[in-house]
């Protein structure tokens, strides 16, 4: 038995079932957030070297993993919208734009603040930090092209492009401090295993896991706005009830 | 091939081509984006002459040195290979320790020591309790004499582990 994917390729339906699933997504956000957060502060040890400076771990490396995965996720939405021409896809990418932003912004931010006391410098330029600065600038380069051109169809395909070529730099981000001597230090999780104490461990995968609820939640929610935006011409819309009332 | 199979095919090999060229650019770049130079780099004369750049490694055990002023700190910067002696007139950041990573910017002077204006630490990717840490470090001391006199011991260091 298969079934029909292409059916929630349609605003129509996706519209609904998008409706249906954000408050799942964001009630479990919530309660992994507070677990997670939880362990991470009451349970987790301090570190050996850096005492309790070490804690921003729980929203800096899940921000960070996130600007990553959904800049991933945009670039695949851009290039299945210009080579299937659907409508949802360009609209799926544009909705994860600005939560990506938010997550890049995060992860730079959170990572400034604790470099001030640990290395001894907000920002350096070595080759983990400023890729993932360009991540920030890739996001911000998709939101404004995006912005720019009034027709929504010659939108979307400018952006793909730009989002597709950027997908370049993520790699580059994952493997820069492997490729290069970089102030930043290696990887903890690695696919052969993590070397990382079990309490800190449970409450970054915790915390993870809560922002990848939170980006779905978010992202249904504004794509569910664009669908409404950019389909009000049509009837299905006029006849919704929330539209209706 | 059908229209969608023809723009499939050509975003896939834009990609390819473009992710070529940048793996060739970073390759030749390669000196130019790492953020300091090793000792031993530095020995084999890599490092720029005359002018700042930075040196990365290891804070050698027992070479940090205060000197009266309470603010001249000299230290050893090693890679287990090389090492370069460095004198820094400053506030050294909270990481700064024996043993763990440093990064320093500076002039390496004819002298063959680097005057450095600007210490970074630079810390690793394990993440544990002090206590852990603590038998850690008593299980590899063990071992080490274990490894050196007495072979009985080194079950019970291993099992700390």
């Amino acid at each position: 038995m298969a079934i029909n994917w292409f059916k929630y390729s349609a605003p129509t339906t996706f519209y609904g079932l998008a409706g249906k699933l954000i408050p799942w997504f964001a009630i479990s956000s919530a309660i992994l957030f507070v677990v997670g957060l939880y362990i991470g502060f009451a349970v987790a040890p301090a570190d050996y070297q850096q005492g309790e400076f070490y804690r921003i771990i729980f929203i800096h490396v899940p921000s960070s993993i996130l600007s990553m995965f959904l800049y991933l996720v945009m670039a695949g939405y851009a290039a299945l919208g210009l080579i299937f021409n659907t409508r949802l896809s360009a609209m799926m990418a544009t909705a994860i734009a600005p939560t990506g932003a938010l997550f890049a912004f995060i992860s730079l931010w959170t990572g400034a603040l604790w470099g001030k006391p640990m290395w001894g410098a907000w920002w350096v330029w070595d080759a983990r930090l400023t890729s993932e600065l360009i991540l920030l600038f890739l996001y911000l380069g998709f939101i404004a092209l995006h912005a720019s051109i009034d027709d929504p169809r010659r939108a979307d395909r400018a952006s793909a492009l730009l989002a597709i070529v950027g997908s370049v730099n993520v790699p580059i981000i994952y493997f820069s401090v492997k490729w290069w001597n970089t102030l930043h230090q290696g990887s903890t999780i690695k696919f052969s295993g993590t070397s990382m104490h079990v309490a800190m461990q449970q409450a970054m995968f915790i915390t993870l896991a809560a922002c990848w609820l939170y980006a779905i939640a978010v992202v249904l929610a504004r794509v569910r706005s664009i669908i409404l935006e950019r389909e009000r011409n049509t009837t299905w819309i006029t006849e919704l009830p929330e539209v209706r009332s | 091939m059908k229209p969608r199979q023809k723009r499939f095919v050509f975003i896939a090999v834009a990609v390819a081509a473009l992710a070529v060229v940048v793996g060739l650019v970073l390759n030749a770049l390669e000196n130019n984006v790492s953020l300091y130079f090793t000792p031993t780099q530095v020995f084999n004369n890599e490092a720029p002459h005359g002018r700042s750049f930075r040196i990365g490694g290891l804070v050698q055990e027992g070479s940090v040195k205060r000197e009266a002023d309470g603010l001249t700190v000299n230290f050893v910067i090693t890679d287990k290979h090389k090492s370069i002696p460095v004198v820094f007139k400053g506030i050294l950041p909270d990481l700064f320790t024996e043993g763990k990573g440093v990064v320093a910017q500076g002039r390496v002077e004819a002298d063959g020591v680097m005057r450095a204006d600007e210490v970074l630490a630079k810390h690793d990717e394990n993440y544990m309790p002090p206590e852990a840490a603590d038998a850690l470090k008593k299980a590899e001391s063990a071992n080490a004499s274990a490894a050196a006199a007495d072979p009985a011991s080194a079950p019970a260091a291993t099992a700390a582990k």
